[in-house]
Formats: C-alpha cells, sequence, structure tokens
C-alpha cells in the first residue's frame, strides 16, 4: 500500500523524536551513572574533574545545541513534505 | 484595525532598541548608585533605591502596555517574537528557587546539588519535542483547553484545572516567600509586612495587562536578573584568577576546596563523612557523588524535574504566544539558551562561596567574626556553635558553652541557611554594598517574575476555564476579564498568607509542585498528542490514577507520617552512603505525638519515611508510570475515538494551516 505523505512525515517525525529522545537520556542519565569512573580525569587546563564537569556544564551545553538542531532539522522535515507554514 | 497591526508591528520591530536602552540605563543606574556609595550615601538608601526604582519601571511597563482584547490579554496577541519570548520565559521559568535557592543547596550538597541543575535544563528538550509545539498549533488559551477539547468536555478540563491549580499554588507561595525573604533583609521591613508589599509590584503587572503586560514585564526582569546574578561571581573570578569568566575558573577554586577539605580534616577541624558516621554534622567532599542523595533519589531528581518541566501549565502557555509553530520551536531553544546562562554559573557561585567560607571563617577565631554574619543571624539564618548569631557576644558565649571548643570556628559549628548563600556572598567575600542591593534586586526580579506567571496561569485557568467555559458561555468580554482581574487579586492575598507562615524551605515547596504536575499532566498531554487511539475515559483515569497516587504520597510523607508507617507499610528513608535508616522508625512511632496529623516539619517522621526509600519531591516518580499505564490500558478496552477526533489529532500534528480552536 502507498504511503500518504502525511504518513511519511509523521513517521519521519516520530524518528527524529526517538533519535533526540536517545541523546537526551544518554547525557541525562547514562553518562553519569559512571560519574565516578569519569571523576578520575580531569579536563585539562580547567582542572574540573570530568565527571563532575559533564554534569555542571556538558550536559547542558549539549541540551542547548540539540533544541536549536531539533528546530532547524524539524522544519527541514516538514517543508519537505510542503506541511511547512509560510514565511 | 489596519492601524492598529501596523503601530503593533512598529512595536516588535523597535523592540531591540527599546531593550537595548533599557539595558544601557539600568548599568548607567548601577554605576551611579556605586558614586552615591562612595560619596557616603548609607547602605538602607541604596537598598530602597534599587528595590522601589526596579519595582517601578516594572509597573510602568505593566501600566504602558495594559490591553483589554481578549487575545492579547490570555497569548500576548501571538506576536511575540522567538527571541524575546525566550527571554521572558527564561524569568518566568527562574524562580527565587533558582536564584536564591540553587547555588545555596549546591554549596551544601556539592555534587548532588547539580541533579537539579541537570532537571532544571534538560527539560526544555522534551517541551520542544514531545509537547509545546503542538499545543501551539492546537491554538488554545490554555493548557486545560487543550484536555477538554481532546477529552470530550468538561470533566476532564475540570481535572485539567484542579492538577494545574495545585502544582501552580504550591509553586506562587514559594515566590512569594523568597520576596518576602529579600525584602525583609534588605529594607529592614518585618517579614509579614514584606510578603504584602512584594505582592503590590505583581498584582500591578499581571492584573491589567495580562499576558501581554507580563510578557514585556518579564523581558526586562530577565536583563535585571542576569546582570544581578553574573555580576559578583565575575568579579570574585577576575579578582582571584585574573578572567573575568567564572564558568571556566572555579575548576580551580574546586581544586582548592578540596584541598582545605583535607586540611580541615588534618587539622581536627572537621570530621570526614564515612561508612561509619555520616550525620548532618560530618563533612562532605564537594566533588564526591552520591553521600546526600542515593543514586535513586539523585536521578529520581533529575527525572521529575525534567518531565515536570514540560508538564507546567505557566511555562506550556509561553509558547501560545509565538506567531508561529516554528517559531515556538526556535523560542524553546532560546530560553533554555537564556536559563543556561544562569544555570550553569550557579555552581561556579557555590564554588566561590564556599571556598570563601572554607578559608576566611571556619578556622578563623570566633572573636574576630565580620559584622555582616549577624545581620541574616538576627533573621535565624546562620547559627555559629549552635545558637543564631546574634551579635559577636552572643557567638562567643555559644562557643564558651561548648565543653572543650578551641576558641576557633570549626566545621560543625558554623550553619548557614541555603537560602542565605547568593544573597550574602558579595558580603561574604567583601565586595561594595551596591553588589549586594544589585543581588537583591535580581532575586527580587527572579521572584516577581515567577510568580506573575504563575497567578496569571491560575486566574486564566479558573476565569477562562470554570468560568466562561463551564458557567457562563456567554458572558461578555469585558466580564470575563473583569472576573479573571478579581479572581487573581484573591488567589494572590490567599498565597501571600499561606507564604507569611513559613511553610517549609522553597527548594522543597517546587520541587513538590513539578512532581505534581508530571504526575497529572504529562501523561495525558503526550498521549493525547502521539497516541491518536488515546480515549476520553482513558485519560480521565490516567490523572486521576497518576494525580491522586502522588498527591496522596506527598501529602501522607508530610502531613501523616505515623498513618502512613501504621496503615500503609512505609519505612524510614535511608542514609546514602551507610544505607542505614535515618530515623528510628519504632521509637518516632512510640512517641505521644507519633500520629498526630499535620505535624510541624520538626516532627521525627515528617518527610523522613517513605516507599522504596523514595523522598517525596519525587512522588511524580510513582504517579507518572501509573497514570500512562492506566490510560493506555482503560484506553485499549474502550471504543477507538471518533474518526473526526483522530483527523483533529492529525491537523495538530501538521503546522501549517489555521489552527484547530479557535478562540474569540
Amino acid at each position: 500500500m502507498q504511503k500518504t505523505s502525511d504518513e511519511i512525515h509523521w513517521k519521519r517525525t516520530t524518528n527524529l523524536m526517538l533519535a533526540h529522545l536517545a541523546v537526551w537520556f544518554f547525557f541525562g542519565y547514562i553518562i553519569h551513572m559512571f560519574v565516578n569512573v569519569l571523576n578520575q580525569f580531569t579536563v585539562p587546563i580547567l582542572k574540573f574533574p570530568l565527571g563532575f564537569y559533564m554534569a555542571a556544564q556538558g550536559s547542558l551545553i549539549v541540551f542547548v545545541v540539540m533544541l536549536f538542531v531539533f528546530a532547524w532539522q524539524q522544519d527541514r522535515i516538514d517543508r519537505q513534505h510542503g506541511v511547512a507554514e509560510d514565511d | 484595525m489596519a492601524t492598529q497591526t501596523a503601530e503593533r508591528s512598529d512595536f516588535i520591530r523597535n523592540l531591540g532598541r527599546l531593550y537595548g536602552l533599557y539595558t544601557g540605563g539600568f548599568l548607567a543606574f548601577i554605576v551611579l548608585l556605586a558614586i552615591m556609595e562612595q560619596v557616603g550615601v548609607p547602605n538602607r538608601v541604596l537598598g530602597y533605591l534599587f528595590v522601589f526604582f526596579t519595582l517601578a519601571v516594572y509597573a510602568i511597563i505593566g501600566v504602558a502596555t495594559r490591553t483589554s482584547q481578549v487575545s492579547e490579554y490570555y497569548v500576548a496577541g501571538r506576536v511575540v517574537p522567538a527571541f524575546y519570548n525566550g527571554m521572558a520565559t527564561g524569568a518566568d521559568w527562574m524562580s527565587a528557587a533558582s536564584f536564591v535557592g540553587m547555588a545555596g543547596s549546591l554549596f551544601l550538597l556539592g555534587y548532588d546539588g547539580i541533579a537539579w541543575v541537570l532537571g532544571w535544563t534538560g527539560g526544555f528538550v522534551l517541551v520542544s519535542i514531545l509537547v509545546g509545539p503542538y499545543l501551539r498549533k492546537f491554538g488554545a488559551y490554555t493548557v486545560p483547553d487543550f484536555m477538554a477539547f481532546r477529552f470530550g468536555g468538561n470533566f476532564a478540563r475540570f481535572l485539567a484545572v484542579i492538577v494545574l491549580v495545585c502544582c501552580s499554588f504550591t509553586y506562587v507561595t514559594a515566590q512569594i516567600y523568597g520576596t518576602g525573604l529579600i525584602a525583609s533583609r534588605f529594607l529592614g521591613m518585618q517579614f509579614e509586612i514584606a510578603v504584602f508589599a512584594g505582592l503590590v509590584g505583581i498584582l500591578l503587572c499581571a492584573m491589567l495587562g495580562g499576558m501581554k503586560a507580563v510578557t514585556w514585564t518579564q523581558i526586562a526582569q530577565y536583563i535585571v536578573l542576569i546582570v544581578a546574578y553574573l555580576t559578583p561571581i565575575v568579579i570574585l573570578s577576575t579578582r582571584k584568577y585574573g578572567v573575568p569568566i567564572p564558568e571556566l575558573t572555579y575548576g580551580f577554586a574546586i581544586e582548592e576546596i578540596t584541598a582545605r577539605e583535607q586540611q580541615l580534616v588534618k587539622d581536627g577541624l572537621a570530621t570526614l563523612c564515612t561508612a561509619a558516621n555520616c550525620g548532618p554534622t560530618t563533612l562532605k567532599p564537594h566533588v564526591t557523588p552520591f553521600i546526600n542523595y542515593s543514586p535513586l533519589n539523585y536521578f529520581g531528581i533529575i527525572f521529575c524535574m525534567m518531565v515536570g518541566t514540560a508538564s507546567l501549565p505557566h511555562i506550556l502557555m509561553r509558547y501560545f504566544t509565538t506567531p508561529s509553530v516554528r517559531e515556538a520551536r526556535v523560542s524553546v531553544g532560546w530560553s533554555l539558551l537564556f536559563i543556561f546562562l544562569l544555570y550553569f554559573s550557579a555552581p561556579a557561585y557555590a564554588a566561590f562561596s564556599k571556598l570563601e567560607v572554607y578559608t576566611n571563617i571556619i578556622g578563623s577565631n570566633v572573636a574576630s567574626l565580620k559584622p555582616w554574619l549577624f545581620t541574616w543571624g538576627e533573621l535565624g539564618l546562620i547559627q555559629i556553635c549552635g545558637k543564631n548569631a546574634l551579635n559577636l557576644d552572643a557567638a562567643i558565649a555559644a562557643c564558651k558553652a561548648i565543653a572543650g571548643h578551641p576558641g576557633v570556628v570549626r566545621f560543625q559549628d558554623f550553619v548557614i541557611n541555603t537560602d542565605v548563600i547568593v544573597l550574602s556572598t558579595p558580603e561574604i567575600a567583601g565586595l561594595p554594598y551596591v553588589i549586594s542591593g544589585l543581588v537583591a534586586a535580581g532575586g527580587l526580579a527572579a521572584a516577581l517574575s515567577t510568580a506573575d506567571g504563575l497567578l496569571l496561569a491560575i486566574a486564566n485557568a479558573l476565569s477562562h476555564d470554570i468560568y466562561y467555559k463551564m458557567l457562563d458561555p456567554n458572558a461578555p468580554t469585558i466580564r470575563r476579564l473583569t472576573v479573571a482581574r478579581v479572581l487573581l487579586f484573591f488567589v494572590a492575598v490567599i498565597a501571600a498568607y499561606l507564604a507569611s507562615t513559613r511553610p517549609s524551605d522553597i527548594l522543597a515547596m517546587v520541587g513538590w509542585a513539578f512532581s505534581l504536575a508530571m504526575a497529572g499532566n504529562f501523561p495525558a498531554l503526550v498521549m493525547g498528542i502521539w497516541w491518536k487511539r488515546a480515549t476520553t475515559t482513558g485519560a480521565v483515569c490516567g490523572i486521576i490514577a497518576g494525580f491522586g497516587l502522588c498527591l496522596f504520597y506527598l501529602v501522607t510523607t508530610r502531613y501523616f507520617p505515623g498513618m502512613g508507617v501504621k496503615y500503609f507499610g512505609m519505612t524510614s528513608l535511608l542514609n546514602p552512603l551507610t544505607g542505614a535508616p535515618i530515623v528510628d522508625i519504632a521509637k518516632a512511632m512510640a512517641l505521644p505525638n507519633a500520629m498526630e496529623s499535620w505535624p510541624t516539619l520538626a516532627h521525627p517522621l515528617a518527610n523522613k519515611v517513605g516507599w522504596f526509600g523514595l523522598n517525596n519531591i519525587n512522588c511524580g516518580l510513582l504517579g507518572m508510570p501509573i497514570g500512562f499505564l492506566v490510560i493506555y490500558v482503560v484506553s485499549l478496552l474502550g471504543k477507538p475515538p471518533p474518526a473526526e477526533m483522530q483527523a483533529l489529532v492529525d491537523e495538530i500534528r501538521k503546522p501549517r494551516g489555521k489552527t484547530v480552536l479557535e478562540e474569540k
């Protein structure tokens, strides 16, 4: 059965959602479960223990960048399927 | 109508210049006050000038942008550009808990406190990906609007209003409490009076102009709060390490703290927290994880704060104000960037002030304590040797009373309320008073801006959802807005009254609000958008089950801990390092007041019992999964929603086209 453009649009949107949720989960939780391992390393020059640094700054930077990337990617998907708003 | 549109876009185009001028004016004002301090104007006067000047500016913006048009009142006419909406969301989001409380918690908890930083930033990812833009396309005025439409009418609307009022009200009480704390310290007012004084500022903005006025005021408040937050640590960083970027240099401060911690233990001035003894008076190393929160509670807080972010109505409704779905998404990015500026600085704040305390207070002679300490001691917020530090003599006497006290301040002798850290850091570091005044103005901006947003969310739900949609659907515009304003006033007064009774600390109250929002809203919002098969019965049952369980856990552990232990099998929370119970249940239950209801925080069991060792801040962790499960199972048991509804869900998923709901 041929899928309509709307269906493909939603499929791609869902996949994008899942991909970003995976990144979110990794930097929000998984990486901090290994804080003791990471703390054995030190961030060069800045002298932070790595595990501490990832929680205090690293993950936050990832979240900010992720949001702008997501906005851009989702808009591209919308445009390719003709469901984006007029500029 | 045409002239009005032209006027509006003129205003929008000039936003950059207007706020640029405003920022310049504010900086000039700080410089002016700094000069006044040098020529000898007393501190009290500087404090008053700071607070009243900034309050006046907010009030002027509020009055100048007042409105009597319904769509401007509820969603600011949907014209706020992404960048500025991001800034307004930043102020809406960052409350007294972020500004005043967070660095203090990081000071106290070290690594474990970062759970709050992570939780309060990562949630915006969920807002953007799962919820926000879809609600913007739907075109509602309030979150309950969406629930009512998607889940068949007024019962779902009513439940959503209950969830909204519960979480927003808990949250707003914490903000007004913060306002009172700042005003009583810097203006020398009585705490209870200060609380009501803060209210006047809040009401002037929110009552007259609704969302429109609140938006333009919040942007002004963001500028004040971020300048105020960053200034002291930029100065400290420059002075100590020669680089004006504290976020890069506080790694050195942490290194020094760790060295100093070992020194204190070696000198016998502190007892290190070990598996055998890790009580509240022991020193817990700053970078060591999981000694204040168990891993379960650490990740629980992160998760609850993140999901709570994506469920809080006063945040979600900010994204109703953008001109398009696309801008709503970009706006979430800007929001987090502006919030990030403060949050990645908070650990630096904690590190710098901890280093100052460890080097200048602990280990120094009791007789040489600095006078600033006693202004906080008078408010009961700093204790030396177990007694409120009212003045130098009292502190010396208190320490003398301890047998074998060496005469220098030991680690366990110095207890500081976490809400004081940020407000007192300029004094701890010996900076000019003008910086203290600036920080107070910033804290006030943070508390007021969040309180504005929250009160508006509550009043909108009551006037729009309860009054207009449920009670009197034919009410004319004027009457709807009047009802909104009157309700706003009463809600604010009740919240101020509650705040003046000092219910708990700021961070705990805010944590509860997040968990309640998460358990009540998140499953229904996400399933409503992402699963067409979700039915009315499913959603209604899910909200009741999830929200009910969270509320039950919270109320039982806080107010009826005796009953929780006796009837619901609750046990003591555990010490994260030693695994030992933090209270002796058998002993506490034998006390005559064990079964007392509504106990004060001094009750031996209040907030200290639960299931699975789960802190009650994390009650959303119980409620949310149950909510999802119930919606899923009950929906599948019933008939699928009608085809028209499924078609409308499809509409929400496509940015193009008109909003689904056309409000008058």
